[in-house]
């Protein structure tokens, strides 16, 4: 069966002679774009974090099947090397990354934390749920979804904190 | 994963209608599919159903059950009259499975008893008659509640310790018709059929979850766990207690990690009713709570720790220190 789903704003199709292809699968091996990870396969590292409809999710745990007219947001759809976006350019001034498996991941999960964060959604931290503040403490736990087994943790913060005061 | 048929349904008639096993978020199940714990033949895909709206009912509120656990935690009525159920959803998973994870199917996850996910050790669970391969094994995160000979597994979640805390009711439909299951009875405890985690007949769809009018009690969810986030939990707490002057009018607990169900006693919190706070109030109201705990040797902490973390949430709830 064949599936049509928008990725980074252009039109595709996927042709799938399986139901058993994850949505990640899908986008590394099956439409050529490999800048999403995959690191656990599991949902419990964020490498292989895309947005689905404006929403950051695991793609290892969806299935491409499933996604028929949907619109995905990967790495690849955010900047390019000659037009950073400006966490990736945040990024790599803060240098938070060692080896960079799960930076794509990273990134894409906090451009949509920052984008939950301006709607007004609270976290497990805010102490008031109907006002919550982007503190350290709220980007690591609005982060906990994504592990950097470098250990960049404090750069990668460092990242998103200037990069969420300078789009406020 | 095993090879399996798909089907997607657009209307909740039509995924009853097509006989197979329902995938919602599936942030669990094909987690599950991948390790060949869960091999259904077929898929019947209800993202696209509906029942994704929050709509007051009464004084209450009506939670479809397709509506995301993110979605669920950030509306305002919610943060506002049943601030427990936020704390709780916000207190499980991560960001990305909230984003995609349902109110119906957080009701359904299974347990992450270790032997459960390891296809090569006994597990009645998975395979009944097999054996329970966690009684002397690894049981530091298992059951201390409820347990039987045959599976001293947990269930893992934490907002369906809120929706038994807040009285909540679980709407279903199926083959035989409408029904609905309080949200403290939707869950089994194992007895000798431990492979049923819930009082779900086979077929049978949860459709919504409805709330009733908030108590306008304090409302506190208290998880502990291993790491500070995105990690189950060892023993959480659920409690809604309306006040009165000086004595505690109605107080609901649940607990949560410490049993294949939420664990809550209506004959526990009549000890509460009408009396003022004390801590050797909330002493003996733990120890009914926990009467007839066993554990497993790992998880022996847990009777101790469930013990002083139900007095601590009830002494911050009652208006007393935060323990």
């Amino acid at each position: 069966m064949d599936i049509t789903l928008t990725i980074n704003g252009e039109r595709r199709t996927l042709p799938l002679e399986d139901p058993r292809v994850t949505l990640l699968d899908a986008l590394r091996q099956h439409l050529d774009l490999p800048g999403t990870k995959k690191g656990c396969d599991h949902g419990q590292c964020g490498a292989c974090t895309v947005m689905l409809n404006g929403r950051r999710i695991n793609a290892c745990l969806t299935l491409a099947v499933m996604h028929q007219g949907d619109e995905i947001t990967t790495i690849e759809g955010l900047g390019t090397p000659e037009a950073l976006s400006p966490l990736q350019a945040a990024f790599i001034r803060h240098d938070g990354f060692q080896c960079g498996y799960c930076t794509p991941g990273q990134i894409v999960s906090a451009t949509a934390m920052l984008a939950e964060f301006r709607e007004g959604w609270p976290s497990n931290v805010s102490n008031d749920l109907s006002a919550p503040r982007l503190d350290d403490e709220e980007i690591r736990e609005r982060m906990s979804g994504n592990l950097c087994r470098c250990s960049c943790y404090p750069n990668i913060v460092d990242a998103i904190r200037e990069t969420a005061e300078s789009v406020a | 994963m095993r090879p399996f048929t798909y089907t997607r349904a657009e209307d909740a008639a039509a995924a009853l209608a097509a006989g197979g096993r329902f995938i919602a978020g599936g942030t669990n199940l094909l987690d599950l599919m991948k390790l060949q714990v869960e091999t259904p033949d077929a898929l019947v895909d209800i993202n696209h159903v509906g029942l994704d709206a929050i709509a007051p009912e009464g004084e209450g509120l009506l939670v479809g059950a397709l509506v995301r656990n993110a979605d669920l935690a950030a509306d305002p009525r919610v943060r506002r009259d049943w601030p427990l159920l936020s704390r709780a959803i916000l207190a499980g998973a991560s960001a990305q499975i909230r984003n995609r994870a349902t109110t119906g199917g957080n009701l359904l996850q299974r347990t992450r008893c270790p032997y459960f996910y390891d296809l090569d050790t006994p597990c009645n669970k998975r395979q009944p008659g097999s054996g329970c391969s966690a009684q002397g094994g690894f049981n530091r995160t298992l059951a201390i509640l409820g347990a039987s000979e045959a599976c001293i597994a947990t269930f893992p979640g934490d907002m369906p310790v809120a929706l038994a805390a807040l009285d909540a009711e679980i709407r279903i439909d199926g083959p035989n018709g409408a029904r609905t299951l309080p949200a403290a009875g939707f869950h089994r405890l194992p007895g000798d059929t431990p492979e049923r985690d819930t009082n779900l007949e086979p077929g049978e769809l949860i459709t919504s979850v409805a709330l009733p009018a908030p108590t306008g009690g304090r409302q506190i969810y208290r998880k502990v766990r291993d790491r500070r986030s995105f990690a189950f939990a060892l023993v959480s707490v659920a409690a809604d207690v309306v006040m009165d002057g000086g004595t505690i009018r109605q107080a609901r607990v649940a607990l949560g990690g410490v049993a294949a169900r939420p664990w809550m006693l209506p004959e526990a919190q009549a000890l509460l009713d009408g009396q003022p706070p004390s801590a050797a109030l909330f002493g003996r109201f733990a120890d009914r709570l926990l009467a007839g705990a066993k554990g497993h040797g790992e998880n022996d902490f847990k009777i101790p720790l469930a013990r002083r973390t139900v007095i601590a949430v009830l002494t911050e709830a009652t208006g007393g220190d935060a323990a």
